[in-house]
């Protein structure tokens, strides 16, 4: 039973979104099924929220390592969620301007506006930045020549690299100019030679197609799996009968 | 002579000086009362669109109707510098047959010639006007649809009929083969080296006395991708549980945290370790995308993890998470169908799934012949679209050499790519 009615409401709710795909009658059925989901993750954020705050508690109940982090954590979520519930510092809506809360809350000049502009925003802006950091040591890894393949990676990556900036243009032009010069060649018919040039090619055709096989394949594992799953043959994310 | 002269030049004189006094036109608009030649004309509304025209939109529920009109003669492609434009947009009006008054179903810029109403309802019919504007107050003659219009139901969606078509092959395919293997026929799939490396990782850390992380991705459990990565968290749990490792699954999902429990609880269950279960190792962070980074980094620098599974839908995070990963030495396997962030764990990881593996992983880890043959069926699916593209570059190389558009490779082209895969088929 503890995995059948849920499989039931998958399998129910797919065959109902696919349905929906081809009969138009029945398009306004898969936009009610995923206002169900949209509701049903809603109500469970308090579960998510309830499960950080036991989290945290039991850490700096327990003296566990880092168990100062959870104090900042939980205080942070309390004082963001009274923040954003009381709507402080928002300004009252021009309808109902007797009712201080009456604004939205994601207003700038409200304190939850304020959190998230000023506080937020940087913080992610930080974690984002270091992306830059792990690119370069990632690059490094990976573009060392090891093998051929490596070393074909690496000469790939270098063409690429360099040609996405204006140095790349400026350095290979004039040595198309000069292979133009010795061989004979029409001005202009070895400027695919460029490295802007070679770059919009490997991006255009190489990777493009490279790119597609992988969407093909992908396409076809998620039509795969979610036969397996509507159909009950692959049951493993539904948990035990017990 | 020069008598003629002399008086007329006085004359011309005075004649100079009283036009000096005749109000200019530039004054004569600042003065109330006083007109121009120009102001005395009124200002002309652009001409009216003609043959206005409305027909059921097809391939809906019977809740659309295209109207269609030609230009008017006012709305040019292209208006001279310095000039504003005659006909700023055009105002469609509705109305049902039976009622008197028309009122506004909405607006359609210049040089538009179509306007699509999408709040009709198929027991009435409508009547339609449509107005050209320059501004609120120069407006050109309504002009009407000839006759009634009433919306039509289609209980197909005729655009999608190719897709249909695929999609029943795949599927016949991936359940012919599921049969096949319960009849007992065996099937042979290729070895995946990143699942094969599972057991490897899960044993590795079991023997260092350390933790596995599992990270599910940060999109919610109706993406597919999380779902397959909940599928390969069913096969690690279950052989953590066998090696006595922990498995620390942080998420940013609330239902992908109950959705993991469930699952990590079932598979200590099938291991006959349902004691060893600790749900407090399944646990919510955050739904935003860098909070959860830094969360899931942080723990893996305080805790070093021997094995990092990424299994699910990354963006920009999946090479900071990757690359701390990396730094604490641990060994990492990485499964997604993101392709712009398969690179990056390919430069990071140990091992990665790239795409369609990443979906086969669930039924590869569980070695049952019946879930194996659903990625046989996958391979009918690669082969129909292999043939596509062969058939295709053959008959578009055809096409160009032959040229012209009225030849039969042209038209074979033009149907695959209309019909097939374009916006007739894989992509309405």
């Amino acid at each position: 039973m503890k995995r059948t009615v849920p499989l039931a409401i998958a399998a129910v709710t797919g065959f109902v979104l696919i349905v929906s795909y081809f009969i138009p009658y029945t398009q306004s059925w898969g936009e009610e099924a995923m206002i169900w989901f949209d509701i049903l993750a809603a109500v469970a954020f308090v579960l998510g929220g309830g499960n950080l705050l036991k989290t945290h508690l039991q850490k700096i109940s327990n003296r566990r390592a880092g168990w100062g982090f959870s104090i900042v954590t939980i205080s942070a979520f309390l004082i963001t969620l009274y923040i954003g519930f009381s709507k402080m510092g928002v300004n009252p809506a021009e309808k109902f301007p007797e009712f201080s809360w009456s604004g939205d809350y994601l207003t700038e000049s409200g304190g939850f506006g304020w959190i998230y502009h000023h506080i937020y925003l940087p913080l992610a802006a930080t974690m984002f930045s270091l992306l830059a950091f792990y690119i370069a040591s990632a690059a490094f890894r990976a573009f060392r020549a090891k093998n051929t393949e490596a070393l074909i990676l690496l000469g790939t990556a270098f063409i690429v690299l360099f040609g996405r900036t204006h140095a790349g243009i400026y350095v290979s032009q004039p040595v198309v100019d000069w292979l133009t010069a010795i061989s004979g060649a029409e001005a202009g018919s070895l400027a695919g030679l460029r490295l802007d040039r070679i770059t919009s090619t490997i991006t255009s055709i190489f990777v493009l197609a490279g790119n597609r096989a992988i969407t093909i394949g992908i396409a076809l594992g998620i039509v795969s799996l979610s036969l397996k799953v509507l159909l009950g043959v692959d049951r493993s994310y539904l948990g035990s009968e017990e | 002579m020069t008598d003629r002269v002399s008086w007329r030049l006085p004359l011309l004189a005075i004649t100079i000086a009283l036009a000096g006094l005749v109000p200019q036109p530039a004054r004569a608009e600042a003065e109330p009362g006083i007109q121009t030649a120009d102001q005395t004309a009124a200002p002309q509304p652009p001409q009216s669109p003609a043959n206005v025209t409305a027909i059921d939109r097809p391939d809906d529920a019977g809740d659309g109707i295209i109207v269609k009109w030609t230009l008017s003669k006012d709305d040019l492609k292209e208006v001279a510098e310095g000039k504003t434009r005659k006909v700023v947009r055009y105002e469609i009006l509705r109305k049902e047959a039976a009622e008197e008054k028309f009122t506004l179903a909405g607006e359609a810029t210049f040089q538009k010639d179509a306007f699509v109403d999408p709040d009709c309802d198929r027991t009435k019919s409508y009547l339609y006007q449509v107005v050209a504007i320059e501004h609120a107050d120069s407006k050109s003659v309504a002009v009407q649809s000839t006759e009634a219009i009433t919306p039509i139901l289609q209980y197909w969606d005729t655009r999608r009929t190719w897709f249909l078509v695929i999609l029943v092959l795949i599927c016949g395919a991936v359940i012919l083969f599921i049969q096949l293997a319960k009849s007992g026929v065996s099937l042979k799939v290729r070895k995946i080296a990143g699942l094969e490396a599972v057991e490897e990782a899960v044993g590795r850390a079991t023997e260092m006395g350390r933790s596995c992380l599992f990270i599910p991705g940060i999109l919610d459990i109706n993406d597919m991708q999380t779902v397959a990565g909940i599928t390969v968290l069913s096969r690690v749990a279950g052989l953590a549980a066998e090696y006595d490792a922990m498995l620390e699954v942080p998420t940013s999902r609330s239902l992908v945290m109950t959705t993991a429990r469930e699952t990590v609880q079932a598979a200590f269950l099938g291991a006959g370790r349902p004691d060893a279960y600790n749900e407090d190792n399944i646990y919510y962070l955050t739904d935003e995308q860098f909070g959860y980074v830094a969360g899931v980094t942080g723990t893996m620098v305080r805790d070093k993890p021997a094995a990092c599974f990424y299994m699910g839908a990354f963006f920009a995070e999946s090479l900071i998470l990757a690359e701390t990963g990396n730094s604490i030495g641990a060994i990492q396997i990485a499964g997604t169908a993101m392709p712009s962030q398969l690179p990056f764990f390919v430069a990071a990881c140990d091992y990665t799934l790239i795409g369609e593996e990443f979906f086969a992983a669930s039924a590869y880890l569980s070695g049952e012949p019946h879930q194996l043959a659903s990625l046989k069926g996958q391979d009918v699916g690669k082969v129909i679209g292999g043939v596509l593209i062969v058939v295709g570059c053959l008959v578009a190389s055809a096409a160009g050499l032959l040229g012209g558009d009225d030849n039969l490779a042209h038209s074979i082209v033009s149907f695959l790519t209309d019909n097939v895969l374009g916006d007739k088929g894989f992509l309405p």
